[in-house]
């Protein structure tokens, strides 16, 4: 049947930017999707990531930069004409149309003969589960069902890409797992191409097949995301990515691979993400990788401050001699105020040039 | 189990007057509608009960001699077609303004100060609209003058004294109105709306079609009703601006003439009260035709 009438290779950005009243949203995104691939946007509120989305769409548009469909320029179309499917935030069903025609209502501007819009709409309340609602209005389903409704109203028209934004934030903690598994069944199935915006990294790692990391406007780092969560480029990008333990101290002795870096009465050894020309270093470790251990070099010692049992472990924190709080986890039950040897593995401390300190 | 009987029995005692009230929707808040029911009792329901009454006591006749000879006197009757012919037409033309202008300022940065210069119309008074446009419609007026100088026209336009005066006045004194609303009404749609619409392929003319007009009818109705009981009620302007003996006769200077000129006040109550009907007609028309579309949240999702 109608398969897709929209074959495409990739979707280029060219230092696509957004500015509004000279402060620029967004700064020259590069970025190459592929046919098939899911792209998450991530970043704190503010980063840019909408505007991305929505200069992708159609609705805002670019102040510099082009966006182009393997050889199309295509950011001078209005939205109708890109056909980019778009499932938004408050997911903005028709309220006064049920469900069906909700769902229908992309064919319907197509100019899609009933006859060939019904069998494709069944396919879709079919994929997202919504059999027994089609006559409903938006207004009496539930927000899990709506935001079915909405993923459904743009894949019906099997658009090239598909762009989500933040399509989970509006749903409670256990919906929005199940959901994030359904978007990605969907999206396999279709092997169209998927923009994701997202503030919540678990949900980045877990869905997407490349990770756009922003912030102010300016990409921080492309790339996958084993490559995001083991080997951050930037300090920003392991803060996001749950470098929770950043704390600065003086580089002693190094070279590419290793380094040490030294703090008081701390002396750790630790993998440099980039050159740290001006001798002092942000260290950053993640809490699930510092565990207590034997005393001795490269240990930080500290006291106990707070025990909080998570399920398979512990999540703990010491405070070390000179006022630094460490985040940490740990197999045993631990008392207050006894003192822990912390270790973590050279290669998973990371080292990054010192920025302004936060 | 006896220690359970005796443990549900306060239960089963019955509430107080003041829960069971509170359970009905009535407690002390309540209270507050009262002053608010009797300003309505003292100035609506009770004038309008011997209003009533009293075009029922006509000064010659049985109970419904005033009804009758409205009916059966021309010179009467064809006031309704006159207000109406002033009324609806006047409405209609401030709807279709105030539609694109509100789509318009929705986005406008200075969308207050327009506001703003809209609403002064509403707080001079038809009466100072109507002095104003006399002297600027007239044959001496700005308006002439202008279009004369400009060459447009050879001879002074004649603008007032007759229907035109009055149904510019009613545009004039309606629009600020009828576009307040329609404002309100237009700017209570989510932009994600059409946008999501956009993205499914809508142009601007299905955007409109699709999803601004049906989630605006039900509120462009109400606005069409309170500007048309407005207009129909046109009185001060089909005086000052219109032909009063002639072309604008309204049916509030058929009561005006029956009370005060003839001090017939059963007549001019019935006069009224066949105003207040008409009036009821096309409101419930209107509202009942309302029915027909969506009058939910104009928001999505939760909101």
């Amino acid at each position: 049947m109608a398969k897709a009438d929209h074959t495409f290779g990739e979707i280029r950005l060219d230092r696509v930017s957004r500015g509004f009243d000279g402060v620029m949203a967004l700064q020259d995104l590069d970025l190459t999707i592929r046919r098939g691939e899911f792209i998450a946007l991530l970043g704190p509120s503010g980063c840019g990531k909408s505007t991305a989305l929505n200069c992708l769409a159609g609705l805002l548009p670019l102040t510099g930069g082009s966006i182009w469909l393997d050889d199309r320029r295509i950011d001078e179309l209005p939205p109708e004409r890109r056909g980019f499917g778009m499932v938004f935030q408050n997911y903005a069903l028709f309220p006064h149309m049920t469900v069906r025609r909700n769902i229908g209502f992309g064919l319907a501007m197509r100019g899609v003969p009933r006859h060939e819009a019904d069998p494709r709409i069944d396919d879709a309340i079919r994929m997202v589960q919504l059999e027994a609602h089609v006559d409903k209005l938006p207004g009496q389903l539930s927000g899990g069902q709506q935001q079915r409704v909405a993923i459904a109203r743009a894949i019906v028209v099997q658009p090239p890409l598909v762009l989500m934004d933040e399509p989970l934030s509006n749903l409670d903690a256990r919906l929005r797992l199940d959901m994030r598994h359904e978007i990605r069944r969907i999206h396999n199935e279709l092997g169209r191409s998927t923009v994701y915006v997202t503030h919540d990294q678990d949900e980045a790692l877990s869905l997407a097949d490349r990770i756009v990391v922003l912030r102010d406007g300016r990409v921080r780092q492309i790339g996958t995301p084993e490559e995001l969560y083991a080997r951050p480029a930037v300090l920003d990008v392991a803060r996001f990515m749950g470098y929770r333990n950043v704390f600065e101290g003086r580089v002693e002795d190094g070279n590419a691979d290793r380094a040490i870096v030294v703090r008081d009465g701390i002396r750790l050894t630790g993998t440099p993400r980039g050159a740290l020309a001006s001798g002092r270093a942000s260290v950053a470790i993640r809490p699930e990788e510092l565990i207590p251990g034997e005393d001795g070099p490269g240990a930080i010692p500290g006291v106990v401050e707070s025990v909080e049992f998570i399920g398979r472990e512990y999540a703990a924190t010491a405070l070390t001699r000179d006022g630094l709080l460490l985040h940490f986890r740990s197999h045993q039950r631990l008392s207050l105020d006894e003192p822990v040897h912390l270790r973590a593995a050279p290669e998973r401390v990371l080292l990054f040039a010192a920025e302004e300190s936060a | 189990m006896t220690s359970q009987t005796a443990l549900s029995a306060p239960g089963a005692e019955r509430p107080s007057l003041r829960r069971r009230l509170a359970a009905a929707g009535w407690d002390r808040t309540t209270l507050l509608v009262l002053p608010a029911a009797a300003f309505v009792v003292l100035l609506f329901i009770y004038p309008f009960a011997y209003g009533l009454v009293l075009s029922f006591q006509p000064m010659a006749g049985g109970v419904f001699a005033n009804y009758a000879k409205f009916f059966s006197d021309p010179y009467l009757y064809d006031t309704i077609g006159t207000t109406m012919w002033l009324g609806l037409p006047a409405t209609l033309v401030n709807m279709a303004l105030a539609l694109p202008i509100a789509f318009r300022v929705r986005h406008f940065r200075w969308q207050r100060i327009l506001t703003t210069i809209l609403v002064i119309p509403i707080t001079l008074g038809t009466v100072l609209v109507a002095e104003g446009l006399l002297t600027y419609l007239g044959p001496q007026g700005w308006l002439n003058r202008t279009l004369i100088e400009l060459g447009v026209i050879g001879s002074p336009v004649r603008l007032i004294h007759n229907y035109w005066g009055v149904f510019l006045s009613l545009v004039i004194t309606g629009f600020p109105f009828v576009f307040l609303l329609t404002l309100s009404y237009v700017t209570g749609i989510d932009p994600a709306l059409p946008q999501a619409a956009a993205t499914l392929g809508a142009g601007p003319a299905s955007r409109f079609r699709h999803i601004f007009l049906p989630l605006l009818v039900p509120g462009l109705a109400v606005a069409f009703c309170l500007a048309f009981v407005q207009a129909f009620s046109v009185f001060p302007s089909a005086v000052l601006l219109g032909a009063p003996a002639g072309p604008t006769r309204v049916i509030s200077i058929a009561a005006y003439q029956a009370a005060f000129e003839q001090y017939d006040h059963s007549m001019a109550s019935a006069i009224a009260m066949i105003m207040g009907a008409v009036q009821l007609v096309v409101v419930v028309a209107v509202l009942g035709a309302r029915t027909l579309f969506y009058r939910g949240p104009m928001g999505s999702g939760k909101g």
